[in-house]
């Protein structure tokens, strides 16, 4: 077989040129790809700046910030952001109070006491609760959360705040447990060796010894976890009602500043009107709290870890 | 002289241990709380669900009475958002990622774009939802359609994407980088050829994850405004549209004990969704990794 090399040479001439492109162009697509991400943080904190100051040029910042009286329908329209807030704290402080201890226990179960066969039934069943949509969870706390609860607590109304905290609570569990179970599984063994080669038990292990070491890995998972349950949507629209109130008492019907995004876009407001651009005022405000929660996390995960 | 008191050990010893007995036993309940949820959860779906579960109700369209509602809109909604979602948020994830680990000097621009994306990751979905609101609709005048719908959910789950990708980008061994580059490969070259190919099984289970998560999202796409009566089936990705979540975040809305019934025959059909495609995740990821 005859191989004509001019042919093959002149083909490879036109080749290069396509290749020399592509070698140019690839680099610059992806970055590209990569500046959409950026775009998107830029996008939302835009969105929320601009028709946020659309809200304000008819609110009162002071009103909003202070006031403490939510109610934007009606005659007399009141825009206190704090019932929201205090709606918000409420559900969270609630979901906390199931999510942190039972998070942590079972991380401690897992990576401290359980054995290799338990580990493998227990991790792939929070992964499931992990996975399953909010939607549902909310359908849950609304048609059994709540009716068992009604057995122990006289005349608890429909919507409370109690049942929609609860279930968050366990929502954020899975979260909590996982990344509370990375921070003590990257103790190193040699310490436990040392504790218990000192007579420790398994428990003096995990408390004197492990869960300090991985203390802050698991405060980090512990603001992730309340930074989620603020931004917590659907279970509170379905479960927690839809009047803002500032109160302590769970048995009462609240909203949540997610709550109330949701009430609006469900069309309780027309375009264009002071309620409709509320929902970018709230949206700013949880976004500012969320984020905080992220950025401490994600400082207190640095600042304090301990390298081994 | 004794220095120890064999009374005191023999008597504190056995504290402790019924102490790491009790501890033992307590942090196995926190651990079993989870399953016993879920037990609970699935089991109450199933049994609420299963009575309006038939092929009636997968092929009839919404209605007033709980008896004739039906779930067709909504599938054929949820098929078409991630006929939008998943082609858009793989490629911008996997490109990313590949800029991440192939191409980023290790500078400021590409420390910025990493805890960018950290942070994305915890931004609420409501929020998302206002920017798909404002952006799409509204600025880009796409309505509230299939297409503003499918974008919204790619932004939300592009974080996702991006990590997993980088992830299975990062578990190909160097020598074969080494091996691609010393027989006179071009970077791009590499990507193409070796890269993406070993890197693909790992991309494609953290993609079906990230889009399961979609699929669930309910949230964006109530704020963005899709549907939740409709009586005909989205022509093009310009239609209006209803999702498996906001049907049944609609039914679940009503105070008839009836279409809470129906609400879990719903939820059926979305957890046997989920549950397939994450098999198929897991599929993946046993065929490839060995």
């Amino acid at each position: 077989m005859e191989v004509n090399v001019k042919n093959m040479i002149k083909q490879k001439e036109t080749n290069r040129f396509f290749l020399r492109f592509t070698e140019k162009a690839a680099p610059v697509f992806f970055l590209l790809c990569a500046a959409i991400s950026v775009l998107t943080t830029i996008g939302i904190i835009l969105t929320l700046l601009v028709e946020t100051t659309a809200f304000f040029s008819r609110v009162s910042f002071w009103e909003f910030i202070s006031g403490t009286e939510w109610w934007p329908f009606g005659e007399n329209p009141t825009y206190g952001v704090l019932p929201l807030i205090a709606g918000t704290m409420l559900i969270t402080a609630i979901a906390m109070m199931v999510a942190l201890p039972i998070g942590l226990a079972s991380a401690i179960f897992l990576s401290e006491f359980a054995s290799e066969q338990t580990r493998k039934i227990v991790k792939p069943v929070l992964e499931v609760l992990a996975g399953i949509p909010t939607i549902v969870y909310g359908f849950f706390a609304l048609t059994f959360v709540t009716p068992v609860l009604n057995t122990f607590i006289q005349d608890l109304p429909v919507f409370n705040a109690l049942s929609p905290g609860i279930v968050v609570g366990v929502m954020v569990i899975p979260m909590v447990a996982s990344l509370s179970e990375d921070a003590l599984r990257s103790v190193p063994n040699s310490m436990r060796e040392a504790a218990l080669a000192m007579g420790s038990t398994r428990l003096e292990v995990a408390m004197k010894v492990v869960l300090p070491a991985a203390l802050s890995g698991i405060i980090a998972s512990f603001v992730l976890g309340i930074s989620r349950a603020i931004g917590e949507t659907m279970i509170v629209a379905v479960a927690a009602g839809s009047t803002p109130k500032l109160t302590w008492d769970v048995t009462e019907s609240i909203q949540t500043m997610t709550g109330y995004i949701v009430q609006v876009s469900l069309g309780d407001a027309s375009y264009g009107s002071t309620a409709y651009y509320s929902i970018y005022a709230v949206g700013m405000t949880l976004f500012i709290f969320t984020f905080m929660m992220n950025i401490l996390s994600q400082y207190i995960s640095r600042r304090f870890k301990e390298d081994y | 002289m004794n220095l120890v008191d064999k009374q005191t050990v023999q008597s504190s010893m056995t504290k402790r241990l019924v102490k790491n007995r009790l501890a033992n036993s307590l942090f196995f309940l926190a651990a079993a709380f989870g399953i016993v949820v879920l037990a609970i959860l699935l089991y109450r779906i199933y049994s609420e669900g299963m009575g309006y579960l038939d092929w009636n109700f997968l092929t009839s369209f919404a209605s007033r009475f709980p008896e004739e509602a039906g779930i067709k809109a909504a599938i054929v909604g949820s098929l078409w958002l991630m006929a939008v979602t998943a082609p858009v948020s793989l490629l911008l994830g996997v490109g990313t990622a590949i800029y991440l680990e192939e191409y980023a000097k290790e500078n400021k621009v590409t420390r910025f774009i990493r805890m960018n994306i950290s942070n994305l990751a915890g931004v609420p979905s409501v929020v998302f939802g206002l920017l798909g609101l404002t952006v799409f609709v509204r600025l880009m005048e796409m309505g509230r359609s299939i297409m503003a719908g499918g974008l919204t959910m790619s932004l939300l789950i592009l974080p996702i994407i991006v990590v997993s990708s980088q992830e299975a980008i990062r578990a190909i061994p160097k020598e074969q980088y080494e091996a691609s580059f010393a027989m006179g490969a071009t970077r791009w070259q590499t990507v193409l050829r070796v890269v993406l190919p070993a890197a693909i099984p790992g991309i494609l289970t953290g993609g079906i994850l990230a889009l399961s998560r979609a699929i669930g999202e309910t949230a964006p796409l109530l704020m963005i405004g899709a549907l939740s009566f409709i009586a005909y089936l989205p022509e093009n990705v310009w239609s209006g549209f209803t999702v498996l979540p906001i049907q049944i975040f609609n039914w679940t809305g009503r105070p008839q004990e009836e279409f809470h019934l129906v609400a879990s025959s719903g939820i059926i059909v979305l957890l046997i969704v989920l549950l397939l495609m994450n098999s198929i995740a897991v599929l993946i990821r046993n065929k490839f990794s060995k």
